[in-house]
């Protein structure tokens, strides 16, 4: 089992980072021939920028569309973050102080990430245009997370897990040096849940992390009339 | 009340949200452009055996293209954000006029033939085979998108569903499925000039006619001036300026502004036309080939300036795509924003004092305004985001005292779709218009019962077209809606006009 995980989680990193270092190539490489932000739209660099970290730390364009949607999303998306951050005592040794003071918040944030998942699950059933939307993987990913939430969550508040022996894991794995991972079935469940989620995360619709950046809607300053823009293969036209 | 053949929706005093009725707009498709039109564009006659292949190979090469196009099929997570957003699906209940499922009609096929997930798993990621009952579907529901962008702004990813429905239609027309609306329109810019196939001749005594239906109101000559050499500004109006109403009062309108602001100005007979039709079948190329009549017409005229008409999606090509498109502009004038909107240069003149204007004249009228989606969401005016807003409001309340504006989520960035832009003003989707025009109706009817509004005012040729249009089918009349330049006209006081005399002499009548 523990050679099992091992093997799984190189993988998974492996197949995460390379999937997403490619799509961020992909996404860099293809050509945006025409301004298309949607305006109102910043008019400088600067101003692009806080329109992103708006998107990305309020989810802004979700807000305006469906306060309740936005809720949902917020108490998955920001829950995560803290659960992540709280995880980061697995990676780092000694632990900084930063991460101990969050722990009390990382281990609440899991009831906001499941409450948000269910939320944002329970709409694929109740609201017909959103049932209308949605495939079987819709569906699977959101098992998937709740699956991976509500495992994690069990070692925390349920059934302690060893706290200690994981680290020695976790620890080994990053060093290269490899100690078995303790025996239990639930953090056997999380770790692989977790690997089958980064596995899936580049060539999925988990991609939207990456896709916000790259999205000229949101990411062009509103210059047109300023700045002359052509791309290559728009070159040969104007010979 | 106009009659109709199909169910006119009843407007609600608040708006809902309606239940999904799969189907329910299945019927409705556009005549289909015949071969030669289609060739004219540079595109394939028409199907071929191989259709699916050719297909699949044109939208590979938009994949590596349109970065818009690459992120956006990727992207989508599904949130529903944008399902009760369109126009088209408030009005019709069919659920692939959700934005979302309008794009996952591209959606399906992209990730079946250049996905991992649907090249393996095709059920369970809703991949599926380019089948023609797919590709009827495509031609189906990508003009029934008026690319308003309405759900760009409230996808949290900013995914445009019009980039989409251009791409598809691009698409479409590469394998020889082209809308015989937009691609005959087009081939007639090219043969004649203008979207309504009007030659220079028939503009000359058009513009002659205006001059003397000016001159008979004023007594004042105001000259509507056609390719005159050397002029400071070229003006490039949509066609429908020329003699549709209301369009023509707008068209009055700029003339009596560039007259009093002392301009020397012209139009030009070889780029009769600001419309640029080849945004709507998302053809670069097309789109390109028109903007350049723009630059030609400028050139051979010698001119300073450009400034374009009242019009929405011409806006959008002129501001955000006619540098990239037919650019550099480094033989005009660089003291001016290249292209300038007609309401830029009209603010200018009422700030300066230029414009003597008697408000009272628009008295008998209570003004809203419709925002027009491509200038809203795709432009700008004047230097600041949001002017596009601002500045035609602006002009709007310096020539009439009674204005006020509808609904907040209807209006500005979250402005509803008249109904028939993006290539759809065409008789074969009078359904469509008239049921996507629902939202904008709802809206206008609140502020008809709550403020006594009388008049809507529109700073687009399609727009104002489709107004006049499908607003009988709500109980409202077609003179109803106005040209921005139009409540200008009106206001406007020319100098040396004979109005003021004739007041005099009525008062001494009546005495």
């Amino acid at each position: 089992m523990s050679l099992a995980i091992t093997v799984l989680f190189y993988l998974a990193t492996v197949i995460l980072i390379a999937g997403l270092a490619y799509r961020i190539w992909v996404y860099a490489k293809v050509p945006a021939p025409l301004r298309i932000a949607t305006t109102p739209a910043p008019v400088t660099k600067g101003g692009v920028v806080l329109r992103m970290f708006r998107e990305v730390a309020f989810f802004e364009s979700l807000f305006k569309s469906n306060k309740l949607l936005w809720l949902l999303g917020v108490l998955f998306h920001f829950g995560l973050l803290l659960v992540l951050i709280r995880h980061l005592r697995y990676f780092i040794n000694p632990v900084p102080t930063v991460i101990e003071l969050m722990q009390p918040f990382g281990k609440y944030a899991a009831f906001a990430m499941i409450i948000g998942l269910m939320g944002l699950w329970a709409r694929r059933f109740v609201i017909d245009r959103v049932r209308y939307i949605s495939s079987p993987s819709d569906h699977l990913i959101l098992a998937l997370l709740v699956l991976i939430g509500i495992s994690g969550a069990s070692m925390t508040f349920v059934s302690h897990t060893d706290i200690v022996g994981l680290k020695n894991f976790t620890m080994g794995l990053l060093t290269f040096d490899w100690k078995p991972l303790p025996s239990d079935p639930l953090l056997a469940i999380h770790l692989f849940l977790v690997s089958v989620l980064m596995i899936i995360f580049p060539y999925s619709k988990l991609l939207h992390g990456v896709g916000v950046f790259f999205s000229p809607t949101r990411n062009q300053v509103d210059n047109p009339r300023e700045k002359r823009h052509i791309v290559e293969w728009a070159r040969k036209f104007e010979e | 009340m106009a009659k109709a053949n199909f169910e006119v929706p009843e407007l609600k005093e608040y708006p809902e949200v309606p239940k999904i009725e799969p189907g329910s707009m299945a019927h409705l498709e556009t005549f289909k452009a015949k071969p030669e039109f289609q060739e004219a564009l540079g595109f394939q006659g028409e199907l071929q055996e191989n259709w699916q292949e050719q297909a699949i190979e044109a939208m590979g090469d938009m994949l590596t293209k349109y970065r818009s196009l690459k992120v956006y099929m990727d992207s989508c997570v599904k949130c529903g954000a944008c399902t009760d957003k369109c126009h088209y699906y408030l009005g019709t209940k069919d659920p692939k006029n959700m934005p979302v499922a309008r794009q996952d009609l591209m959606r399906k096929v992209y990730r079946r033939y250049f996905t991992f997930g649907g090249k393996f798993f095709p059920k369970l990621v809703g991949a599926t085979d380019f089948t023609q009952e797919v590709l009827d579907d495509w031609y189906n529901y990508y003009h029934q998108c008026s690319q308003c962008r309405r759900c760009s702004v409230f996808c949290p990813y900013g995914i445009d569903t019009a980039e989409i429905s251009m791409a598809a239609r691009e698409i479409m027309d590469r394998i020889g499925l082209g809308d015989k609306y937009s691609n005959e329109i087009i081939g007639k810019v090219y043969r004649i000039g203008n979207n309504l196939g009007l030659p220079g001749p028939a503009l000359e005594d058009t513009l002659e006619g205006l001059e003397e239906d000016v001159f008979d109101e004023t007594g004042v000559e105001v000259k509507y001036p056609l390719d005159v050499k050397g002029a400071d500004i070229l003006l490039v109006t949509p066609s429908a300026d020329f003699f549709a109403e209301p369009h023509v009062d707008g068209l009055i309108g700029y003339g009596k502004v560039f007259h009093e602001a002392g301009v020397s100005w012209t139009m030009s007979s070889h780029a009769s036309e600001a419309a640029n039709f080849g945004m709507f079948i998302g053809s670069y190329e097309n789109m390109r080939k028109i903007s350049q009549r723009i630059r030609k017409a400028a050139l051979d005229l010698g001119v300073k300036r450009i400034i374009f008409g009242e019009c929405g999606h011409a806006w959008r090509v002129a501001y955000a795509f006619l540098n990239t498109l037919a650019g550099p502009w480094d033989f005009l004038d660089p003291d001016y924003p290249v292209p300038q909107h007609i309401l830029e240069f009209t603010l200018g003149e009422i700030e300066k004092g230029t414009l003597n204007i008697d408000k009272s004249l628009n008295d008998d009228m209570v003004l809203t305004f419709h925002d027009s989606c491509n200038v809203a969401r795709a432009t700008r005016m004047g230097d600041k985001p949001g002017g596009q807003f601002e500045i035609p409001r602006t002009v709007i309340k310096a020539v009439c005292n009674n204005y006020v504006d509808m609904p907040e989520d209807t209006i500005r960035e979250a402005t509803f779709c008249c109904g028939g832009g993006g290539g759809l003003l065409t008789d074969d989707l009078m359904e469509l218009r008239v049921k996507g025009a629902k939202p904008r109706m709802e809206a206008l009817k609140s502020v008809t019962e709550e403020y006594g509004v009388t008049h809507m005012a529109a700073i687009c040729a399609i727009c104002k077209s489709q107004f006049t249009k499908v607003i009988p089918y709500y109980g409202f009349d077609m003179d109803q809606i106005v040209s921005v330049h139009q409540l200008v006209s009106n206001a406007l006081i020319l100098t040396g006009q004979n109005g003021e005399d004739e007041d005099d002499e009525s008062e001494e009548d009546a005495a």
